[in-house]
């Protein structure tokens, strides 16, 4: 402990804070970038659905590739980076010590941007390896899953100095996802790429990757990163351990196993097993929804509170809901009938990226962004109206997703049936992709106003000693 | 908690567990499936695909058109028809009793019951096991998929997305290759007010030289080449054509039993 004492010493906030400061530049401006490019992607795919020969002529930018362009830039080039900032400075407050060598998450950064420019730029020159979620060629998977266990080693290592032994909630979480991701990403590469196993097979691997990136992995950060901001914002504690442990436990051992549809063409254990899974998945949602409302409940939630509360909010109900949907599906016999194959599967998913992930990823980097940099955003009343770009667009997609699914489902799968809906969701990306520009504005901002200060002080670091002879002559 | 291996242990147990339950039994059991036999004969399905269809399963893999279109087809049960083979000696009897009787979509011991009527009457009946659910009545297929119609298959193009219909059985349903290499490059020439959108980068646009190409595209009026000008598909094109005829998932087997049509 002695030992651990002077190389890792209890820091002040404002040390912690700053220690992080590179790491989270190189993860979030590259991060931002890649959130308006996959919206803009998306935007181009949805646009199709109104004219199919919008930019048709371009193979680049046929449907098929734009499509899988547009997910994985914002999941690999938004979610995962902007998670990971996230994830490094809760793990330096949680621990009240300086992050353990910033400058490696700094490289890994770098290597993690360009594995998804070139997992993107294959897939649109079509090479994508063919598989939902796992369509990042060779090149750019083992670049990115390289990138993640360097950053997750020194976050790791920034844990094992923490000052307070006892593991906060968060900390489950957290840990649980920085060894998930590699785990599962490198088991589905590994399977369905490196040496591929035959025949359908491929499938159901694909399908449970899919399963535990955009439901486990995105449930695992979203909750540990949620339980930490909701008690520190509310000024209250979390409700309770007890709850949260609950939570942890049945969300990795239940969610795992959901996301193959019944009547699949595996054997029939397998979608069975699943379907049950998503049936106690129920179990991990009602404990959420006991820690938000009991952590809520009487908290001083004012509009003189910080407003990135209602991020959180809005983000843990997404959470439930989406949780709820699931439940739901597997339950019902007759509602996944109708539902599957069809946007409803899309509207969950867009759930889990915007409406649950993204807006508590915004919610934490509002507030952490001008702890670490030391200054306030340059637009910061834009940040407020993201909020409500992001919430009203992500209900302005995903209910009429929803919808466009239950109709093209109820009408043997007839796309007429669906367009109408199809063609309201548009409008609410166009509200998530100005929102999405608002953020990467005032990032981009910041990083530039960071970059002139630093320029700056450089020069007149230079000039100064010049200017002292001036004086002296 | 003190020390983060309750954390791993969790780890270790629900994401290893399912990592065993859903990537490592299935590659042992399912990554072994060979050809099987047809149920009531010695062919083996599905048939080896050969050299331009496997190539043009790469054309469909990099277009994406799994983004729009599944190649697994659901089923939710199966029905049994009666079907009378001969009215016998006494069709007046077996007529009337006809009139009475219900003799599709039935359960099994409906079945038989109706059956049994009729061959009292003196009639000779089939029974046929019949797949039913939404798929098979818009014509997607004769039976659900099953393991073995992706034995070829790299990357198995489940999709999760039917923008467009079910593809597993789209050679049996049009078998046409000329059709499709329309279709792709129009579809609206040929089915219409179509929202697939075109693949007109897999054919160029050439000039028609000394005597035309026997491979241009006859297009239909309103879609046809500017004049001098011919559509002529390039090998990806003819490529991905290949696999789609090649997808025939029509086969009765072992895990989709039903009775086929009577072979001529
Ligand atoms: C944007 C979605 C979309 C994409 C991408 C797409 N399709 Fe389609 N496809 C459709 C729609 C909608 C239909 C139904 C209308 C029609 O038949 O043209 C269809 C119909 C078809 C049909 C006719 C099916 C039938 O039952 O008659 C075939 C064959 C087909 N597509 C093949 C392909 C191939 C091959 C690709 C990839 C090169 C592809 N599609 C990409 C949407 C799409």
């Amino acid at each position: 402990m002695t030992a651990n004492e002077t190389i890792h010493p209890t820091a002040p906030a404002t040390e912690i804070d700053a220690s992080c400061k590179l790491p989270l530049l190189a993860l979030l401006v590259g991060a931002s970038i890649w959130l308006v490019i996959g919206s803009v992607l998306a935007m181009i795919a949805a646009i199709k659905f109104h004219a199919p020969d919008f930019l048709g002529a371009c193979p680049l930018l046929t449907y098929g590739r734009v499509a899988a362009a547009a997910n994985d830039a914002l999941v690999y080039g938004f979610c995962l980076p902007a998670s990971l900032a996230v994830i490094i400075w809760v793990f330096a407050r949680l621990s009240q010590t300086v992050y353990a060598l910033p400058l490696v998450p700094v490289v890994a950064a770098h290597i993690w941007h360009l594995g998804v420019f070139v997992g993107i730029a294959s897939i649109l020159l079509g090479n994508s390896t063919g598989f939902a979620w796992l369509e990042f060629p060779r090149g750019g998977s083992i670049l990115i899953l390289v990138a993640f266990v360097l950053i997750a080693i020194p976050t790791a290592a920034t844990f094992g100095f923490r000052r307070d032994r006892t593991l906060y909630p968060s900390h489950w979480f957290l840990l649980a996802a920085l060894l998930w991701f590699p785990w599962s990403y490198a088991s589905a590469n590994i399977f369905l790429v490196s040496m591929p196993v035959r025949g359908v097979a491929q499938g159901v691997i694909d399908l449970w990757f899919g399963n535990n990136l955009l439901f486990v992995w995105f449930s695992l950060v979203g909750l540990g990163v949620a339980f930490y901001f909701l008690p520190k914002l509310t000024g209250r504690p979390l409700y309770s351990y007890f709850y949260a442990q609950y939570v942890f436990w049945t969300l990795v051992l239940f969610g795992t196993w959901c996301g193959i549809p019944a009547g699949s063409p595996f054997p029939a254990w397998i979608p069975t097993l699943s379907n049950f899974a998503g049936y106690l998945l129920i179990v991990p949602v009602l404990g959420v929804l006991i820690i938000t409302v009991k952590t809520l409940a009487g908290a001083p939630v004012t509009s003189s509170s910080d407003p990135t509360v209602a991020y959180f909010i809005a983000g843990l109900i997404a959470f439930i809901i989406s949780g709820i949907t699931l439940h739901l599906v597997a339950h019902n016999d007759q509602l996944a009938r109708i539902t599957e194959f069809t946007w409803f599967g899309q509207a969950q998913t867009q759930l889990q990226i915007f409406g649950f992930l993204a807006m508590i990823l915004f919610g934490a980097l509002y507030y952490i962004l001008p702890r670490v940099l030391g200054f306030d955003f340059i637009f910061p009343k834009v940040t407020r109206a993201h909020f409500w770009f992001n919430l009203l667009g992500s209900v302005a997609l995903v209910i009429p997703l929803a919808i466009a699914g239950y109709e093209q489902g109820s009408h043997a799968y007839n796309l007429d049936a669906a367009l109408p809906a199809l063609r309201v969701s548009s409008m609410g990306l166009l509200l998530i992709l100005i929102g999405n520009l608002l953020f990467a504005g005032n990032v981009l901002a910041m990083f530039l106003s960071w970059k002139i200060t630093l320029v700056k002080s450089i020069f007149s670091a230079v000039t100064s000693p010049l200017k002292a002879v001036e004086v002296k002559s | 908690m003190k020390t983060g291996l309750p954390v791993i242990f969790a780890v270790v147990l629900g994401l290893g567990g399912s990592t065993v339950g859903f990537v490592l039994a299935p590659a042992v059991q399912l990554g072994g499936v060979k050809q099987t036999t047809v149920l009531n004969s010695t062919d083996l399905y599905p048939p080896q695909r050969i050299g331009d269809a496997t190539l043009g399963l790469q054309v469909y893999r990099a277009n994406g058109c799994a983004a729009c279109h599944t190649e697994q087809v659901r089923q939710e049960g199966v029905a049994c028809d009666v079907v009378l083979t001969s009215a016998g000696k006494n069709p007046q009897a077996v007529s009337n009793l006809l009139a009475t009787l219900t003799m599709t979509h039935l359960t099994k011991e409906a079945a038989d019951t109706v059956a049994d009527q009729l061959t009292a009457a003196g009639g000779k009946v089939e029974t046929h096991i019949v797949p039913v659910g939404v798929d098979l009545d818009r014509g997607w297929g004769v039976r659900h998929s099953v393991a073995e119609d992706y034995v070829y298959d790299y990357p198995v193009q489940l999709g999760n997305l039917r923008a467009g219909p079910d593809l597993a059985n789209i050679g049996v349903r049009s078998p046409d290759s000329n059709w499709h290499l329309l279709h792709l490059y129009a579809p609206a020439s040929a089915v219409s007010n179509s929202k697939m959108p075109s693949f007109k980068y897999l054919f160029n646009l050439q000039k028609v030289g000394a005597s035309p190409s026997p491979d241009a595209l006859s297009l239909p009026s309103g879609f046809a080449a500017p004049a001098g000008y011919e559509v002529v598909p390039t090998t990806e094109a003819r490529q991905l054509v290949a696999y789609l005829l090649s997808l025939r998932a029509n086969q009765p087997v072992y895990d989709a039993p039903f009775t086929p049509p009577a072979k001529p």
